[in-house]
């Protein structure tokens, strides 16, 4: 969308350099005068907030590595000693750790806004790529990061992750030594793994700034999902129109985050990472960190065999899988129409959609095995070896009888009296919330777009703000129009 | 070609469009591609383990400290063994499980190691302290908690194990391994990763 260079360097400097190094003009090309669509709303305003995001995390972590040991014996003592001897150093992690925590929320509140406005398609798919690619990127290095301050989630959530990787077939282990380092988690992982949560933002930095290259060749995308016609009555420069609105979502934003850092430094991490690694005592309850809750809930819905393939590697594919979908989601979107706006049964399947995501993060969140809802009150089960040989289970109301039964058997039996609960486990949510993610991606979206009848769009962007306003035609006198807008 | 000043066309003018030009720019990209991929090596190759952590790969322990019906745990470069003493009771119960309906099916004695001079050490029981299902490390006597069928209980997704380590209840998909390991004498064995 970028059409001719409008930038005119005035002083005798900018004019030698621009025919040197036109850096000005990019800059006044890319981010002054560069024309965007004029109905954006606030779900468009987050490529601001995480560039500013990606700059704190770097400065902060810049900070950090001055103070940070890379090695097991160290590497706990001398976080505490951040946050304990240095001069605002608690100030510096909790900032980087809520850091991380704020980068994924804002990171996903656009990926929802891309599927819901078809942000994807034609001609943006490089775009949607490289936006996952950054992702993926985030991922592995927040999983890097977590790991440094070697506490017990530290520890054991990365041996968790490891593990995963020595399941995949033929190469798993392999990679996995090759991660390691090592037969177990230890020095030699820790390093390389400082070593790569150093580097990795700055390959973010690299890729964003594809990113944003990608997004200039064809320019915003909008609400309406109309492309831009008429650059002169569909957009607005990009400053001061969404400077000013980029700049005060930042401003809220940062708001949330100082409220973070400042009241509740420590409501996003996990309370056993306070503890210093044990390689010979595992947590009760491993969790990531939430962001990554709904791929971790993927991976423990899978508990049956299919065929040859073990449970453990159904799980982690579709985990993997579960991220690697995204790649090829405007190819799987068969609509020509972008906004879901105007695609009435698939915005309610996308509904479901972010329903089933969040839904997915609590079921990562919680035991598999515990129970959302109880079908009926507790009761207690006998289970003993009958005569026959047969492992038989009797359901018993009230503990006396269980007892006495459990008395009238012979002692070979083996008799043993449990607390016997019927519910709905949090593993069949997770299992049913994941099957509607692929079906989402794998079904839902190809047939919609096909069978789906769109509502009439507006013709073009001017159009439907003008609808929104109130004004009837662009003939119809300005003054008259404005007042019946008030309604 | 011929505003490179070339005429190597002519050399094999019949093959229309393959010139000594593109031979030679085969011929570079392949010794470069080998070149990338020899250095390339190294940098791949270091990230594995080095020799003073495959040097520490092995360890000798002394099974004698251990009181029966407890356990000691050893870290052996970094992994987790569990040396454990069982009891009378525990090793019949182990024994009793050769005939139940196992997931991973073992008798007790073939997850024994002989001694010196041949025979099975019935109590010491010596496995691999890493849950099969995601890497935890199950609980046992020194924790207070040996799941249903006595042996190790993993809290993270409530694999159980008996008093051989076999997997009798949860998700875990198979016994606890046997490491590599011998009787160097009869109180001293030699464990190997």
């Amino acid at each position: 969308m970028s059409g001719p260079s409008t930038y005119e360097p005035k002083t005798g400097f900018t004019k030698w350099l621009d025919t040197r190094l036109p850096i000005v003009r990019l800059a006044y090309d890319s981010f002054i005068d560069f024309p965007t669509p004029k109905n954006l709303n606030y779900w468009w305003t987050f490529g601001g907030i995480l560039a500013v995001c990606l700059v704190i995390q770097i400065v902060t972590g810049i900070v950090l590595a001055m103070h940070y040991i890379a090695s097991t014996k160290d590497a706990f003592a001398s976080v505490e000693r951040i946050m304990r001897d240095i001069d605002y150093g608690w100030l510096i992690r909790n900032i980087h750790a809520t850091g991380a925590s704020m980068f994924f929320l804002a990171v996903y509140i656009p990926m929802f806004r891309g599927m819901y406005y078809g942000s994807y398609k034609q001609p943006r798919e490089m775009l949607w790529i490289l936006g996952v690619v950054i992702y993926g990127l985030m991922m592995a290095t927040a999983f890097m990061g977590y790991v440094l301050p070697w506490g017990q989630m530290s520890f054991h959530g990365s041996a968790v992750i490891t593990n995963l990787i020595g399941a995949i077939p033929l190469v798993g282990p392999t990679i996995k030594t090759y991660l390691m380092g090592g037969p177990a988690i230890g020095d030699a992982t820790l390093n390389r793994f400082f070593s790569l949560h150093y580097l990795l933002p700055f390959v973010i930095a690299g890729v964003v700034i594809l990113h944003i290259w990608a997004l200039h060749v064809p320019g915003n995308g909008n609400p309406t999902g109309v492309s831009v016609k008429d650059a002169k009555k569909d957009t607005v420069p990009f400053h001061p129109y969404y400077t000013v609105k980029d700049g005060f979502a930042i401003v809220v934003f940062l708001i949330v985050f100082a409220a973070f850092v400042f009241y509740f430094p420590n409501a996003l991490g996990h309370a056993d990472n306070s503890i210093e690694a044990n390689p010979l005592q595992t947590p009760a309850h491993i969790v990531p960190e939430w962001y990554l809750l709904p791929f971790y809930a993927i991976l423990r819905a899978i508990t049956f065999d299919i065929g040859p393939i073990p449970a453990k590697l159904i799980g982690v594919a579709l985990m993997f899988g579960s991220i690697l979908i995204l790649f090829v989601l405007p190819w799987l979107d068969t609509s020509k129409v972008r906004s879901m706006r105007y695609r009435p049964f698939a915005r309610q399947m996308f509904l479901g959609f972010v329903i089933a995501s969040i839904g997915l993060g609590f079921c990562g969140a919680n035991d598999p095995d515990t129970l959302i809802f109880k079908f009926r009150e507790d009761k207690l089960s006998l289970n003993y070896t009958a005569t026959t040989g047969a492992t038989t289970s009797e359901i018993f109301d009230d503990f006396a009888a269980a007892q006495a039964k459990l008395q009238s058997l012979p002692p070979t039996a083996g008799g043993a009296i449990e607390i016997s609960k019927s519910g709905f486990k949090w593993l069949w949510l997770s299992q049913i919330l994941s099957a509607y993610y692929f079906l989402y991606f794998l079904v839902i979206l190809p047939v919609l777009g096909v069978i789906e009848k769109p509502k009439p769009r507006p013709a073009s962007i001017a159009d439907s703000v003008r609808k929104k306003h109130g004004s009837k035609a662009k003939t119809a006198p300005a003054g008259a129009a404005a007042p019946q807008a008030a309604e | 070609m011929s505003e490179h000043g070339s005429n190597a066309t002519t050399a094999n003018g019949a093959h229309a469009g393959e010139t000594r030009r593109d031979f030679i720019h085969i011929a570079a990209a392949t010794v470069a591609a080998g070149g990338v991929a020899a250095v390339a090596w190294p940098f791949i190759q270091q990230l594995a383990p080095a020799a003073d952590t495959r040097a520490l790969s092995s360890s000798e322990v002394d099974i004698s400290k251990v009181p029966e019906g407890g356990e000691i745990r050893v870290l052996i470069g970094g992994m987790p063994f569990f040396i454990r003493h069982r009891t009378a009771a525990e090793i019949a119960s182990a024994k009793a499980g050769d005939t139940a309906q196992l997931r991973d099916p073992a008798t007790d004695a073939s997850r024994l190691r002989p001694k010196k001079d041949g025979t099975l050490n019935p109590p010491i029981l010596i496995t691999s302290g890493t849950c099969t299902h995601l890497g935890c490390v199950p609980v046992g006597p020194s924790q207070g908690t040996v799941g249903e069928f006595g042996g190790w209980y993993c809290p993270c997704h409530g694999s159980h194990y008996d008093t051989s380590g076999r997997i009798r209840k949860g998700p875990a998909p198979s016994n606890l391994p046997i490491p590599t390991y011998e009787y160097v004498s009869d109180t001293l064995v030699k464990i190997s990763l």
